[in-house]
């Protein structure tokens, strides 16, 4: 597939979503918790606890909803401030019991509106980002869908960061990048492909560790292996001291930019399917 | 060869205030050069650049703040020739091979001068010592690539291992696409090297200034122990027009300007930008600040008086 088919795959409406993925893995182990103490509850962040084996975890989904009655209601995954200031009280929850903490990332960005900016967007992803970095517990971050600027990120201050392999995750949308660099609408899919927003091209980038096979349905076996897959790696970084942890994940970061290395990558999809 | 524009020269005062700035054809304006005159985009009259020069870059009229380059910036608030750059020769690349982005990065070095849109360092002011960044408008808006992002981490890590404060004019556009997803990395590598610097107990101020947007508001301009702002800036996460797009309403008067931001609880203060660098001064010595040794400190007095003489 093209980027631009990724994009499309990424943002589809039968894609399983953040509560499919927390019903396919935790089942009735997950108790919700809602608000972020300030403000209301943003449900385009659907968050509580769950189980995986013996092991308790805190899990954060940004999460566009299954039909239009849900995605109304939860913005379409566009989270306000108090949806990220709600998860990031579940992740210092999650510190206070050193318990996992596991993020899926599916979200066009954060929501830009007047409500949005009143309430400090920027400054709620801004705290995110720094807490996030120092959280004295393991996290993982997969982006299942889209995975759009600072609004993901905000979720992804992670260990370890894994992506399905029909996700995207970018700086700006392909939309948005051809509509300010080119003026031109027209050139989305160009802008798509030069953005290197694909699991692929992340991957040799080193900016994700996993690309993950995308399950189809909550039914699919793949959901096994995945959940196995997530309890290894929690295990792997709750046996690592707090100092050790926290150095993995600035390590993690501090590498991007210390060099200004150029990337070259595997064009070999793209230009098949262009022939 | 004399046009209108020569007898309109003529006219009284307030008439020739409505001059367009970039009105000029050699003939134009035979007295008076272009360069000689600045259009205020706020109040849109007239004021002799010397002025504008000796007011800090400050409509004398209306008290609108003009965007200024860093190195004036830094020349305003830095104690006479303290300032001792970091990083200077780091370049950007093209490292996602980006369309243009080459002849881009060229032209922004050849109209800024600089290789970087943010200039690191240390400083004085008024003899405290400290880190200072500051981020230029015309080099890409400021926008934020991974050398952008390498360069504030440096000076943090600096900062944290020197038991220094840090100091820094934000201005950006926001996190710069031509480098893809490693330009929106940079949000979170900043935001971890403030934490440590935050964490080793150290003080951090920002000063955000016209227009602070995007990634950059998202992660370490709003991450200072004390925010100011200059008066009128444009600060925000999303632009209005981005806004005005998304929920196809006008957007409300002086909204996401430094003041809105203020009486929403995000901004501690709005500041003058002639009271700038005393501000600053006086919340460095609120917080045990090293002062330079007095012979470090560099004789500024003495070398306005030599001057003058």
């Amino acid at each position: 597939m093209r980027a631009f088919d990724k994009v499309t795959a990424a943002r589809s409406a039968d894609r399983l979503t953040a509560s499919d993925f927390i019903q396919a893995l935790f089942g009735d182990s997950f108790f919700e918790l809602h608000g972020d103490r300030c403000y209301a509850d943003d449900k385009a962040v659907k968050a509580g606890i769950a189980t995986i084996g013996n092991m308790p975890v805190t899990v954060i989904g940004l999460d566009k909803g299954k039909n239009t009655k849900e995605r109304l209601e939860k913005n379409f995954g566009s989270a306000h401030p108090e949806g990220y200031r709600k998860a990031l009280r579940l992740m210092k929850q999650a510190e206070k019991f050193r318990r996992p903490v596991l993020c899926f990332v599916d979200t066009s960005g954060a929501f830009c509106g007047i409500g949005a900016e009143e309430r400090g967007q920027g400054q709620a992803i801004a705290e995110n980002l720094m807490e996030m970095m120092t959280l004295k517990t393991p996290v993982l971050s997969i982006v299942i869908g889209e995975g759009g600027s600072g609004g993901a990120l905000a979720l992804a201050v992670a260990n370890e960061v894994w992506m399905l392999e029909n996700a995207v995750y970018s700086v700006i949308s392909a939309e948005g990048c051809a509509s300010i660099l080119w003026k031109d609408p027209a050139k989305t899919a160009d802008a798509a492909q030069c953005l290197r927003l694909t699991a692929n091209d992340l991957f040799t980038m080193d900016v994700i560790e996993r690309i993950i096979r995308e399950p189809k349905s909550v039914e699919s076996p793949l959901f096994d292996s995945l959940r196995n897959l997530i309890a290894n790696t929690f295990e792997k970084y709750l046996a690592m001291s707090d100092e050790e942890l926290l150095n993995n994940r600035y390590e993690r970061f501090r590498k991007y930019g210390r060099t200004t290395k150029v990337f070259t990558f595997d064009e070999d999809e793209s230009e098949t399917e262009q022939k | 060869m004399f046009n209108g524009d020569f007898f309109t020269f003529l006219k009284p005062k307030n008439e020739l205030e409505k001059i367009p700035a970039d009105k000029s054809t050699e003939d134009s304006k035979p007295y008076i050069p272009d360069a000689l005159w600045v259009n205020c985009p706020k109040c849109k009259r007239m004021i002799l650049a010397t002025d504008l020069d000796d007011n800090s870059r400050v409509c004398t009229q209306c008290n609108h703040h003009f965007r200024i380059t860093a190195r004036q910036r830094l020349e305003m608030i830095c104690d006479k020739d303290s300032f001792v750059e970091a990083d200077g020769d780091m370049v950007s690349k093209n490292i996602i091979g980006f369309p243009d982005y080459n002849r881009k990065l060229a032209a922004a070095k050849n109209r800024s001068g600089e290789n970087e849109s943010v200039i690191t360092g240390v400083c004085t002011i008024n003899g405290y010592k400290t880190v200072i960044f500051v981020m230029d408008p015309s080099f890409m808006m400021g926008s934020m690539g991974t050398v952008t992002g390498e360069k504030i981490t440096r000076a943090f890590e600096y900062a944290t291992e020197n038991k220094m404060p840090v100091v820094a004019f934000t201005l950006s556009g926001g996190a710069r696409m031509q480098e893809g997803i490693l330009s929106l990395m940079q949000m979170a590598k900043t935001s971890g090297a403030v934490k440590r610097h935050s964490d080793a107990g150290l003080l951090y101020i920002t000063v955000l200034t016209d227009p602070t947007t995007g990634g950059v508001t998202a992660s370490f301009a709003m991450e200072g122990d004390i925010i100011l702002s200059e008066p009128g800036a444009l600060i925000g996460f999303a632009g209005p027009r981005v806004i005005e797009q998304t929920i196809r309403q006008k957007l409300p008067k002086d909204f996401q300007t430094a003041e809105f931001l203020r009486d929403k609880g995000f901004v501690d203060a709005v500041v003058d930008r002639r009271k700038m660098k005393d501000t600053l001064a006086k919340l460095l010595s609120l917080h045990n600040i090293e002062k330079a040794a007095v012979d470090e400190q560099p004789a500024e007095k003495e070398i306005e008086s030599d001057e003058s003489i």
